[in-house]
């Protein structure tokens, strides 16, 4: 998918003006979060899974050539075929290869993230094969021609109402022509025009949750069962995934499992959970004949060594979007690529080039909820403002920002000059908006003012209050 | 692509500062933690008795669980579900040889083979139950062949009691002990299909079983 990050603001501000984007969001938000409480709530241990679970990615991280090698050495044992892709056009190329060599036209996804990071779709379609996307969410974008606004509900954005619209819109040529209004017959409408689908495949494309070392399997972790009907009825089975999902054992994702579903969905295990290892054995009746894994680099080896690295311990719950206060009001597709909200914004700028997503970083309060939420424990908060700093040093902000800054760290240096221009500065709008209390419009203010008022200083600084009611504790 | 192979491990040892091979105590310690893989920190199970323990979990996930005193009981019970769910006379079974003495009511038209788009109810047989989670594990085998757990409507699983165990891991361990190597698919599965892509609303029957029935049996 192509980034359009650059573009954050002016789609930042689309979004808040759009009705059925705020209708969608505001239903989407309490369910994310009171679900993921009761979840958290009903288990005493949690504190301590997390930290197991963390420990796990830490000490595979400290190891990662070791695993990687090792999931390839099992992998390959049992007849499966290892890929390895630097970057997104790499991988297309590998799948795009595979799909070729195996005479393939239809071709079945399951949903996946790294699926969209390296825009797999686009590359298959132009070499002439015929994608479905299965996951419903993923299906639903896929006819509206979207990229997902969520990593666990790609059609979060979308209202009911249209995507009854959308389904008349593309299933009337299929016979289908009654508009179906309610959610039992959306779903099943949309079963059956995928089941026949899933029936004519020849190729499955999965992601994975985790890969693991010790047995060379692939894990996905899904509840309607579309990805078991992409990687199991199929002739080729194809995983693409990013070198960061290797985990030691069983024993190991078992523990990850732990704190996934409830972090994403508040579900203790998802529906289905499936281990896919090799291709179908023997005497089996069905399976894939061939089974493929693409592992992707694409700046995750380079995050390794700097201090992006605690970003790798990521397992794509969504927790820190459905907390993200910024999130919620701009909703996913303002962040302009395939990840969103404090996990997107943190990965994108390191993915795409921070030129491209500079603003991302500034997306952000540091009210601190994901790092709280985040059973990986990512300072998010931390590694966004250590890609503000970095946008900084590089000179990637506009110069009325960077005037401003150096300006404020002119004053910042110089506490007495600070204390006189602060509270020159609070008298006089305290003065000037006395009246009303607050401000329509104000010079430099613009975008503060563009969207809502900006209330007026009491006329005392922080720093005055303080020292006053020190003085009076005294 | 064997050059990107190379030049992705050369980046992550770079990352990791360590140009040389690992030091054989630390490749030891770490091929250790691969032979003889130890369970992470687990949760206290929520109540006394394994089967009660999974009864309630699947339940709770919109699964069905009974109990069957044996064979006879479970064919009976299969019966019922067809005849409650309008399912018609076509039963496809696992060919596991665990289902051969089950006596099928002579009404039912049964098959034992991988199911197509076609077949209305299944009957599989699991490797083991997860009493923490209320999970079914089954595996894939030409004795129980995937398509069984995700084409049919209605997916009734048999699961003998001695099966039931406390923890996943406690699944994987039988499981090293009576494979050499892992199935090609190993199935969790903690409930029927399900989707909330639709505004959030929960609805069950996305794009596998609309249903799915675990029969606990007593003496197997």
């Amino acid at each position: 998918m192509k980034s359009t990050a650059h573009d954050f603001k002016a789609r930042a501000r689309r979004a808040l003006g759009d009705a059925a984007l705020r209708r969608a969001m505001a239903k989407a938000e309490g369910g994310f979060v009171a679900k993921r409480q009761a979840a958290v709530a009903a288990l005493p241990e949690w504190k301590e899974l997390c930290a197991a679970a963390r420990e796990i990615k830490e000490h595979t991280l400290q190891n990662l050539d070791f695993y990687l090698e090792r999931f390839e050495r099992q992998c390959e044992a049992r007849g499966g075929h290892v890929h390895w892709a630097e970057t997104p056009a790499e991988a297309r190329a590998i799948v795009v290869e595979i799909c070729r060599a195996a005479g393939a036209r239809r071709i079945t996804k399951g949903k996946s993230m790294v699926g969209e990071e390296i825009a797999i779709n686009g590359a298959l379609e132009e070499a002439g094969f015929e994608v479905l996307e299965t996951d419903l969410g993923e299906y639903i974008i896929q006819l509206a021609k979207e990229p997902p606004s969520h990593i666990i509900a790609p059609a979060v954005h979308k209202t009911k109402d249209q995507i009854t619209e959308l389904f008349h819109a593309h299933h009337a040529k299929l016979g289908l022509t009654e508009r179906v209004t309610e959610v039992p017959a959306i779903v099943n409408e949309a079963r059956t025009v995928l089941r026949k689908g899933f029936l004519a495949a020849d190729v499955g494309i999965t992601g994975a949750n985790f890969v693991i070392a010790e047995t060379g399997s692939t894990v996905i972790v899904t509840n309607e069962g579309n990805g078991d009907l992409t990687n199991t009825l199929p002739r080729v089975h194809i995983v693409t995934t990013g070198i960061d999902k290797v985990v030691p054992t069983l024993e190991d994702a078992n523990s990850l499992l732990r704190v996934l579903a409830r972090s994403a969905t508040g579900q203790e295990m998802s529906c289905y959970t499936t281990f896919s290892t090799g291709p179908r054995r023997a005497a089996d009746r069905d399976g894939p004949e061939e089974f493929h894994v693409v592992l992707i680099d694409n700046g995750r080896s380079r995050m390794l060594g700097n201090e992006f690295r605690p970003m790798l311990r990521c397992i794509r719950c969504g927790a820190c979007m459905n907390h993200c206060p910024v999130y919620q009001a701009v909703g996913g597709h303002a962040y302009g690529w395939v990840y969103v909200g404090p996990m997107g914004s943190v990965l994108t700028p390191l993915m795409v080039g921070l030129d491209e997503a500079r603003d991302l970083p500034n997306a952000c309060t540091l009210n601190g909820r994901c790092q709280e939420m985040c059973p990986m424990g990512i300072p998010l908060p931390e590694l966004l403002r250590d890609l503000r700093t970095r946008v900084f040093e590089e000179g990637l902000d506009p110069p009325r920002a960077r005037l401003a800054l150096r300006l404020w760290a002119y004053l910042a240096r110089r506490p007495n000059l600070y204390r006189w221009a602060t509270e020159l500065g609070v008298a006089t709008l305290g003065w000037l908006g006395r009246r009303r209390g607050r401000f329509a419009s104000l010079p430099l203010a613009g975008g503060w003012t563009r969207a809502r008022d900006l209330p007026a200083p009491a006329g005392e600084t922080f720093q005055s209050a303080w020292m006053r009611s020190r003085g009076d504790a005294r | 692509m064997s050059g990107a192979r190379e030049r992705i491990l050369a980046s992550v040892r770079h990352s990791l500062q360590r140009d040389e091979p690992l030091a054989e105590s630390i490749a030891a310690g770490l091929e250790a933690r691969l032979t003889e893989p130890r369970p992470n920190a687990l949760p206290a199970l929520a109540e006394e008795g394994l089967a009660a323990c999974f009864t309630t979990k699947l339940t709770a996930a919109g699964g069905r669980v009974s109990r069957a005193a044996d064979v006879v009981q479970l064919a009976i019970l299969i019966s019922a579900h067809l005849s409650e769910f309008q399912c018609g006379r076509q039963l496809l079974v696992a060919p596991d040889p665990w289902l051969n003495s089950v006596p099928w009511s002579n009404e039912l038209s049964v098959e034992r083979r991988a199911a197509t788009g076609d077949d209305r109810v299944s009957v599989a047989m699991a490797f083991a139950g997860i009493a923490e989670t209320g999970t079914a594990v089954l595996l894939s085998s030409p004795d129980n062949p995937t398509t069984l757990n995700f084409l049919p409507e209605d997916h009734i699983v048999v699961l003998p009691e001695t099966r039931l165990v406390r923890y996943l891991e406690d699944a994987w361990a039988r499981l090293r002990a009576e494979f050499d190597e892992m199935p090609r698919t190993v199935n969790l599965i903690s409930g029927p299909s399900k989707t909330a892509d639709v505004e959030q609303t929960l609805q069950v029957g996305a794009h596998g079983p609309r249903r799915l029935h675990v029969v606990l049996v007593r003496d197997a």
